[in-house]
């Protein structure tokens, strides 16, 4: 570790009131805090006389500490540099930064005000801005139904399957888990009362009505909407949005309806896996911890929840699939030129979107019960 | 550029890349000298940036010797590996800044691995090298997204000049900057390696950089350092590629525009 030991050495000594400082050897930035507190000391005290013959290697740091000491406007006299010293003394002093006049005001009260009111003012815009989108895909929508030439088949059989078809497996496992869950934990409550059945009941309503359709549309918020902000984020970093408006085509069309049109199909679909899984789940725990036999299952299924039970569930889909979608897209397009936006926004559309569908799921829920369904 | 003598810096010596099957440098020798600035030019695909990345030690040569400042890159141990790199700066193509940190932020990252400089001094001294690369004051707060792409070349030279450097690599340091912006820096490689004495091993296509910059030139071709010389040695070889480059109607644009740089 030859470059730890040090390369240089600082003497200092005092004669008539003037303080002689001798460099030797190599001078670098490791050299940089002790040089700049030995001159800052020593000018404090009177004039100075800087010896630079014995220094091998002088860099910009070292430059830099004995510019800036002369600077100060104190009385320092450089003896003994070499040609390239000076000349590297010169370059420095000539491109010692100035700083501008704008310096930075301490934060005031009415700064951090101001700073609440913009945060403000900056999600109502978002609100805003999401309609926007909203209404965007809406018009794209329509106008490709006109159009049907412009409609973008293989895309949409292409998010199709990435959307819908590969989410199933864990679609349905989760949801298969969070029946067993409910039986297990149901069934430990219920068997206090001697009313074990109606354990069925609770499944079912619980999974109809919310978990089998809100869990999926959490899962899907964070598989999608990240996977829709980081493909349009990451053609909007290399410029291809702007290529694709140049050749005539229109990204939203292009972009935003095969997406959005494929979470519309696909997630009622991913509901209902979610449901019948959820309810098989169930059904086997109960089987195996209470003894409710799969076919009396069916039976108080059938003959105890109403058909309402499911559909109040499934009304719910096309509604988180549009906000869903319309998030990731507005998210993606938001993205800027550089690498760091391209995750935030993607976690911020994750984020926007679970947080979205839990919010449409409680309006629901009072609407529902309001209405007495 | 005395009379003393010439202290051999980078040393290649039978260097061989290869992707795959495909072999970019085959018997490749070359010697850097200390406090010259080398030019190294050849066609597309000729393996410029590969000779670049493998005297940095980024790309591993299938055989032969890199020997940088005395230290052979190939067998250096992790430590020899951190005193050199310590010793060089590269500056990247778009300048490979760091794109969550602010431009003064990014020249003090590699100071930060020194030890006892204290955060207020580090923070002067990215200011002045900051300075020294020709950056208003201003731009130290900005980020890498918020500058022009010359701007973000001069702020990866800022960077790779952070350490003070004895060998500093530039990778096509005027490709895509205007005119009047590549000869500004055209100028500003010539006097930093004037003053802090660097020795500088450029790779460039702009053949006003080689007349304005180079003391020597290094023509890539048929996989080797086919050859090296000044400017006005280039002009009497004779091998095809190296007589078009050097004698085309562009070649001869540039040299009108420039009066041939002073032999020292």
């Amino acid at each position: 570790m030859t470059e730890e030991a040090p390369t240089y050495q600082i003497e200092t000594t005092s004669q008539d009131g003037i303080t002689h400082i001798a460099l030797r050897g190599s001078f670098s930035l490791a050299g940089l805090t002790p040089l700049h507190h030995r001159l800052d000391a020593a000018l404090a005290q009177g004039p100075v006389t800087l010896d630079l013959s014995g220094v091998t290697r002088l860099d910009t740091s070292a430059a830099w500490a004995i510019v800036t000491a002369e600077a100060h406007g104190a009385p320092l006299t450089v003896t003994g540099s070499s040609e390239d010293a000076a000349t590297l003394l010169a370059t420095v002093r000539k491109a010692l930064p100035k700083p501008d006049s704008q310096n930075q005001k301490p934060k005031t009260l009415v700064d951090r005000i101001e700073g609440i009111g913009r945060a403000v003012a900056k999600s109502a815009s978002f609100a805003t801005e999401l309609l926007g989108y909203f209404g965007i895909f809406l018009h794209r929508l329509a106008r490709s139904l006109r159009h049907p030439g412009e409609f973008r088949m293989t895309a949409l059989v292409h998010h199709c399957q990435e959307v819908g078809l590969k989410a199933v497996p864990i679609v349905a496992l989760m949801s298969f888990l969070i029946g067993v869950v409910l039986a297990f934990q149901g069934s430990t409550q219920l068997r206090q009362f001697g009313a074990e059945v109606f354990v069925v009941d609770l499944i079912a309503v619980s999974v109809l009505r919310e978990l089998g359709i809100l869990l999926t549309a959490i899962i899907v918020a964070g598989r999608t909407a990240s996977a829709f902000t980081a493909a349009i984020g990451s053609m909007k970093m290399r410029e291809e949005i702007d290529a694709m408006r140049t050749l005539g085509i229109d990204p939203a069309t292009a972009l935003f309806v095969p997406r959005i049109l494929a979470l519309l199909f696909m997630l009622p679909i991913l509901g209902l896996i979610a449901n019948l899984s959820g309810l098989i789940g169930g059904a086997l725990m109960s089987w195996i911890d209470l003894g409710i036999s799969p076919g009396m299952f069916r039976t108080r299924l059938i003959e105890n929840t109403g058909i309402w039970h499911l559909a109040v569930g499934m009304i719910k889909a096309p509604f988180f699939a549009l906000i869903i979608g319309v998030v990731g897209c507005h998210a993606g397009m938001q993205v800027g030129s550089n690498a760091e936006s391209l995750g935030q926004k993607t976690s911020d559309a994750v984020v926007t979107a679970i947080f979205a569908v839990i919010v449409i799921d409680a309006v629901f829920s009072v609407f529902f019960a309001q209405v007495g369904v | 550029m005395t009379d003393m003598p010439k202290e051999t810096v980078i040393r290649l010596r039978g260097v061989r890349n290869q992707f795959g099957s495909h072999v970019v440098h085959d018997g490749l020798d070359l010697d850097v000298y200390r406090g010259e600035v080398l030019g190294v030019v050849g066609g597309s695909g000729t393996g410029k940036s590969v000779l670049l990345r493998t005297i940095a030690g980024l790309q591993i040569p299938k055989a032969g010797e890199v020997d940088v400042l005395g230290t052979d890159v190939r067998t250096a141990s992790e430590n020899e590996r951190q005193m050199l790199e310590r010793r060089w700066g590269v500056m990247f193509q778009d300048g490979a800044l760091f794109s969550s940190l602010n431009v003064r932020e990014n020249v003090e990252v590699p100071m930060r691995a020194v030890k006892g400089l204290d955060p207020d001094l580090r923070r002067q001294m990215a200011d002045l090298k900051i300075s020294l690369s020709g950056l208003p004051f201003l731009a130290g707060d900005k980020f890498p997204s918020e500058l022009s792409g010359g701007m973000r070349k001069r702020a990866g030279l800022a960077r790779a000049l952070a350490l003070d450097p004895e060998i500093l690599f530039l990778d096509e340091p005027t490709a895509g900057l205007d005119p009047i912006g590549a000869s500004a820096f055209d100028i500003l490689i010539r006097q930093l390696s004037q003053t802090m004495g660097l020795t500088v091993f450029l790779v460039t296509h702009d053949l006003d950089t080689l007349h304005a910059t180079c003391d020597r030139i290094a023509v890539l071709a048929e996989k080797k350092v086919l050859v090296t010389g000044t400017m006005r040695e280039m002009l009497d070889v004779d091998h095809p590629w190296v007589h078009e480059y050097f004698h085309g109607p562009r070649a001869r644009a540039a040299s009108d525009a420039i009066p041939a740089k002073k032999d020292p």
